[in-house]
């Protein structure tokens, strides 16, 4: 007897999490590695664990959250990506208005 | 509850089922307590260079020990999904022992929090020492108190699954837990990667 109940998620398979599994934790080793041995210059160090962090958040999104845009689960995407977009104004706003601020006091 | 009675069996019509509705009523609260940590994340964006004459996060961090503490919440995560699969199967045994085995590597990386967060403190560089360190408990503490409250609640759910069995309801709470489980190894991948990772590129 199954005792899954539907979620508006997608079904979680073993193969999917022990894939999402693998997959973060190459790109965690990955990052750390890189600032480890502080391979390349500051601003590609930046971009590549940045570019890895995404990677992974999208990794555990589909593979451990197992989000998707099935008829069921639309409204948890459409809230996700809204809920990205607070962040990125929220986050790059602060940051934005702050370094006009700095500057402002100095010069 | 009165909603399953009306909502059993009829999911031929175009309305969501009562547990999908409810796992979204439960995933906007997470969008919103991601909200809260986008906050955070700002404030230790913006402030993280104002250290007061203190020494930069640079030289407290020790990368293999945040390496240890990202690999118990990764795999705790892990731990925490395979006890769902279990918990779909109805092996009662395999999920509780996922469970027990998720609480463990949950608690190893709680553990390590306090200690790295006493260790700060007593080498004077406690959250009151400046802003940037300031920024810093607040935001990483926020997420070791969202880890802690979820260790409280698997245990609580640990002891529920025995008492109720693996019926609808436990179903559904389980999988709240998963949703905020997940969630905050989520978190951690920023934490760990703005923090600590860009704390120690400089």
């Amino acid at each position: 007897m199954s005792h899954e109940i539907e979620t508006g998620m997608g079904k979680k398979t073993l193969t999917g999490y022990l894939l999402g599994f693998i997959l973060s934790l190459i790109f965690t080793v990955f990052a750390f590695w890189v600032v480890t041995i502080q391979s390349l210059n500051k601003a590609d160090m930046y971009i590549t664990v940045s570019v890895l962090a995404i990677a992974q958040l999208i990794v555990q999104v589909i593979f451990f959250l197992r989000l998707n845009g099935s008829k069921e689960g639309k409204w948890n995407l459409f809230s996700f990506i809204f809920t990205i977009f607070v962040t990125f104004v929220l986050v790059g706003g602060s940051l934005w208005i702050m370094h006009n601020l700095n500057y402002n006091m100095m010069h | 509850m009165s909603t399953e009675v009306v909502h059993g069996g009829h999911e031929h019509d175009h309305h969501a089922s009562s547990d999908a509705t409810d796992v979204l009523g439960f995933w906007l609260y997470l969008m919103t307590d991601c909200v809260l940590f986008a906050t955070l994340f700002a404030t230790f964006a913006v402030l993280r260079h104002n250290l007061y004459g203190g020494v930069p996060l640079k030289n407290l961090i020790d990368l293999w020990y945040v390496f240890g503490e990202t690999a118990f919440l990764l795999l705790s995560n892990l731990t925490y999904g395979l006890g769902m699969l279990a918990l779909y199967k109805g092996h009662k045994t395999a999920l509780q022992n996922w469970l027990i085995l998720t609480v463990i590597l949950g608690l190893g990386f709680v553990v390590m929090e306090v200690n790295e967060f006493v260790h700060f403190i007593n080498e004077g560089h406690g959250p009151q020492t400046s802003a940037a360190m300031s920024g810093f408990f607040t935001l990483v503490g926020t997420h070791g108190l969202h880890v802690s409250f979820g260790i409280f609640w698997m245990i609580t759910l640990i002891f529920q699954v025995r008492k109720f069995g693996m019926n609808r309801m436990m179903t559904r709470r389980f999988t709240y837990l998963g949703l905020f489980w997940n969630f905050l190894d989520i978190v951690w991948i920023f934490v760990f990667t703005i923090v600590y990772l860009m704390g120690v590129i400089g």
